[in-house]
């Protein structure tokens, strides 16, 4: 079996500028999302607390939420997690509350109400812990893409370096875009979703750089047009197979990792996905016109040395 | 060209066979089990021990599964979790018949059921993290500005007792934020206290300050080093006080351990009664005995402390009969002192009491200020989260020597047991706040392993057909290479004991799904090479070959990702780097030499090969 039966070389590289300003608008737009609405931070990042409960029959979410509003709890929000059995309640700092109380007088005035309540979970993070988080997660950042780009400087040549991170950004942009837009909830699992998609897409590029450096030096003829087209088609299959089975995980995830996994899994989701897109379509047009060619794959050889020299 | 030399094959066979053999433990399950541990130094853990809990159980007619001993616990195997809470109650009767003594925590917990054999050569099942198999953990911050102040009162205190040693008559002591002030009338006693403190406390910097005529004060300021080693001590004493407690919580696998350079991590595994923890811990208890203001003790004077004057130097409290009290706020000791608490009863009223043992040093003070001070009241306060309670305020009737103390007053019995617990677990050098709290429930923890397992499955079994179908052979044997990366993955997160988390399982399958990449550019290229004409033998060798410099700058770019990851994280973050990284060095191995061992057993030794089956490269 076989999918791709490309003969000839796909001209990508033709359409480069539509492909640059679509990607160039969906950008903008995930950084318009980010800048109106902002993420929706988890605790973890807010610092708060976080109470899943489960009851044995489907929970009445409005009376839970009467009741936290009646025990004196303000600004809570109560919503399902996964079944409509599962509960989860935020709770913003609250300064002189420790959690220990919180969520013991939480559970004593739910049950008081509904004695098949159960506590799942608590979840209480210090307004401390949750600004260190952030620090971290951006240092995280920061350190992967001057890392990836260190590499790939080292091992091919400082435009493919550029032009892998920028697109790859680019990616990570798009996933915050979505979930500013959607106000998913950004965690802790979803930053290291994006940082792992980050580290996963740049694979793409490699591939295609390798290719490109191939290229360069079998195809003595051809123009960086047609070498970086030919790279392209010639390694799709395998972009798309290797795609396809990696998102055939992440969907697994997606439909059986229930809802402790669900941003997670939908964070990788956005981000394979776009990563093929970006990879292919957004590095190779950036490589071209920071103005890649022969000479940077090929060493000069002796006599021009010689000639500078003279 | 396509043969492996056989020490090749040696190398991937018995990394396969240890892989399987450190992975096997992970099948068998867990069986309930009664663990016994020392909370003594003194008691020793030994076959003795052992000897004993075997006699206990039989006596009370339970049948163990299994007994073990290990450097530090007896652990018990049982059948079923009845039999586990009845042989609990059994041991803990037989083994600590003074219950408010106990030399030994009893404690349930998980016991691997695999065979001994494999336990002998510490073949373990993975280490689940609390969100899997249920329990709490805290994050606690010590704080190390209270920590500096208790020592500058302690300081302050010797100072005090230093020069009333040798009577050197001084017109005050004082703090002022971190510096203790003591004033003199004149020069030349201050000079010769100077000399006096100096050599008895090395932690402090002096200097001399003159403000005028009969007003010349010595300043101390505590020294930076000592600083660092006063919070050093702290946090060194408050983990100590924590194991203690923990200790008389019975919890069996209990992790403390420093975190940074003020934090404290506690995690308690399968702790049940997540309310009872925190209410132990979060408690953070010390004691304190100061002196009653006696000359403020008019209604007068206490009216118009209750309206917000309250004389210098003292603070106001209110007893546990509602009473308001004027108490000095000069420490005469506190709870660093005491070596020991126990509940009782008052010999005369019959009252419940706390009875309390002092260390030498705390002794001597203790019969210092007790003679100096008969007829006076002396209050006992039991400080909790930086608040004070009076528990008691008795009068002074004789000198006080040998360091035994009663407290009583008002209390019940469960308070008085619950007092002595907190005082004897020792107190905290410095109060603790919690910053951050995870509690997971067993049946959580339960369904998270559960989902993590179904999604690996269905996203392995969705890749594996896929696999097959597409490249045939070749992507059978890609399936292969991939069930060796899981089980090598397994092996190692085994063998390493790391802890294994729900965003640890997630890398895990990320990973599954991010190995297939190799083996995905190495099938394409083979049908490539195949297309242009190669030889069978020269496609598989060159397809190897080439995809193999692709193959490696990929998995370097996704392991610096992965060990940012590592670094920078925190918490889930740093579970599912672990994984992460591990995943990426055993899925090279596995991708390019196993698969590329079974690609060459399998055609590599045939000379006149035809055909790949790797699926149809004839494009017509």
């Amino acid at each position: 079996m076989e999918f791709f039966k490309i003969r000839k070389d796909i001209p990508f590289m033709r359409h480069a500028l539509v492909f640059n300003v679509i990607s160039l608008i969906t950008f903008l737009l995930a950084v318009f999302f980010l800048a109106t609405r902002g993420l929706h931070y988890s605790i973890e990042f807010t610092g708060g607390t976080v109470i899943e409960l489960a009851y044995e029959h489907p929970a009445e979410i409005q009376k839970v939420r009467a009741t936290l509003e009646k025990a004196g709890y303000a600004d809570t929000s109560v919503q399902n997690f996964g079944s409509s059995r599962d509960v989860l309640i935020r709770m913003p700092l609250k300064a002189g509350q420790s959690s220990a109380d919180l969520s013991k007088k939480v559970m004593d005035t739910l049950s008081a109400e509904d004695k098949s309540v159960q506590l799942r979970r608590v979840e209480f993070v210090g307004p401390q812990v949750g600004r260190e988080l952030a620090e971290n997660g951006a240092m995280a950042l920061l350190v992967v893409c001057l890392g990836i780009m260190a590499y790939l400087a080292m091992r091919f040549e400082w435009r493919f370096a550029v032009a892998a991170i920028v697109a790859n950004l680019h990616d990570v942009v798009i996933i915050l875009g979505f979930f500013a837009l959607f106000q998913w909830e950004f965690s802790l699992p979803v930053l290291a979703a994006v940082l792992a998609v980050l580290g996963y897409s740049v694979n793409e590029s490699v591939v295609i750089a390798d290719r490109v450096r191939e290229n360069f030096r079998k195809m003595r003829k051809a123009s960086v047009t047609q070498i970086i087209d030919n790279a392209i088609t010639s390694t799709i299959s395998r972009t798309i197979i290797t795609h396809g089975s990696t998102q055939a995980m992440v969907l697994s995830m997606l439909l059986f990792g229930g809802a402790a996994l669900h941003y997670f899994a939908l964070a990788l989701t956005i981000g394979i996905m776009f990563g093929i897109y970006s990879s292919v379509l957004v590095m190779a047009p950036i490589v071209k016109w920071l103005g890649v060619s022969r000479e940077q794959f090929i060493r000069p050889p002796k006599k021009e040395k010689q000639e500078a020299v003279v | 060209m396509n043969r492996y030399p056989l020490w090749t094959y040696v190398i991937i066979g018995c990394a396969l066979v240890l892989g399987f053999i450190y992975t096997l433990p992970n099948f068998y399950g867990e069986a309930p089990a009664v663990q016994v541990s020392s909370i003594k130094a003194t008691v020793k853990v030994d076959s003795a021990l052992l000897g004993r809990v075997e006699e206990a159980l039989k006596a009370a007619n339970i049948v163990p599964q299994g007994t073990f001993l290990d450097p530090n616990s007896v652990k018990v195997r049982l059948a079923d979790t009845d039999t586990q809470l009845k042989a609990k109650d059994v041991l803990s009767q037989s083994l600590n018949p003074d219950r408010e003594n106990p030399s030994y925590v009893v404690a349930l917990n998980l016991l691997s059921s695999s065979p001994n054999w494999l336990t002998a050569i510490h073949a373990l099942p993975m280490y689940l993290g609390l969100d899997l198999r249920g329990g709490v953990h805290f994050t606690l911050q010590v704080d190390m500005k209270a920590a500096l102040t208790k020592r500058l009162e302690n300081l302050t205190g010797d100072i005090r007792t230093e020069l009333r040693d040798k009577n050197l008559r001084h017109s005050g002591i004082s703090r002022e934020a971190n510096t203790i002030l003591v004033k003199f009338r004149d020069a030349e006693t201050r000079a010769k206290a100077r000399k006096v403190v100096e050599d008895n406390q090395p932690d402090l910097s002096f200097s001399d300050q003159d403000l005028g005529p009969e007003e010349f004060r010595l300043a101390a300021t505590i020294k930076p080093e000592a600083v660092k080693r006063t919070q050093e001590s702290a946090l060194k004493q408050n983990i100590t006080t924590l194991q203690n407690r923990v200790n008389e919580l019975g919890v069996s696998e209990p992790i403390i351990q420093q975190q940074g350079a003020d934090r404290v991590v506690v995690q308690l595994p399968g702790v049940q009664d997540t309310a009872k923890a925190k209410e132990i811990l979060g408690r953070t208890a010390t004691l304190e005995i100061r002196m009653v203001d006696e000359e403020n003790s008019n209604p007068t004077a206490l009216l118009a402390a209750q309206q917000g004057q309250v004389p210098f130097g003292d603070e106001l409290y209110i007893d546990r009969s509602g009473a308001p009290l004027l108490v000095k706020k000069q420490v005469v000791l506190t709870g660093d002192r005491l070596t020991d608490a126990q509940p009782g009863f008052d010999g005369q009223t019959r009252e419940p009491a706390v009875n309390v043992t002092l260390d030498g040093p705390g002794a001597r003070i203790f019969k210092d200020v007790t003679r100096e001070n008969v007829g006076k009241r002396m209050a006992i306060l039991l400080i909790e989260k930086g608040k004070g309670e009076v528990v008691t305020a008795p009068v002074i009737r004789t000198e006080i020597g040998g360091g035994r103390v009663q407290i009583s007053g008002r209390m019940s019995t469960s308070e008085a047991t619950d007092t002595a617990l907190l005082l004897r677990a020792g107190s905290l050098a410095a109060p603790m706040e919690i910053i951050e709290e995870r509690t997971v429930g067993p049946s959580l923890g339960a369904d998270n392993i559960r989902k993590g397992f179904h999604s690996t499955l269905w996203g392995f079994t969705a890749i594996a057909v896929f696999m097959s179908v597409y490249y045939v052979v070749f992507g059978f044997i890609s399936v292969l290479a991939l069930s060796s990366n899981l089980l090598l993955l397994v092996a190692i997160l085994s063998l390493l004991q790391a802890t294994l988390t729900l965003p640890g399982i997630a890398a895990i399958a990320l990973t599954l799904g991010m190995a297939i990449d190799a083996n995905v550019l190495i099938n394409e290229r083979i049908r490539e090479e195949l297309r242009n004409g190669a030889s069978p033998q020269a496609a598989i060798h060159a397809g190897y070959e080439r995809a193999f410099g692709t193959i490696l700058d990929s998995n370097v770019t996704t392991l610096i990702a992965g060990l940012a990851l590592l670094i920078f994280g925190s918490g889930p973050i740093r579970g599912f780097a672990v994984v992460h990284c591990l995943g990426i060095l055993t899925s090279i191995f596995s991708s390019v030499v196993i698969s590329r061992a079974v690609v060459n057993l399998t055609y590599g030794s045939r000379r006149r090969l035809e055909k790949l089956a790797i699926g149809n490269t004839s494009w017509k």
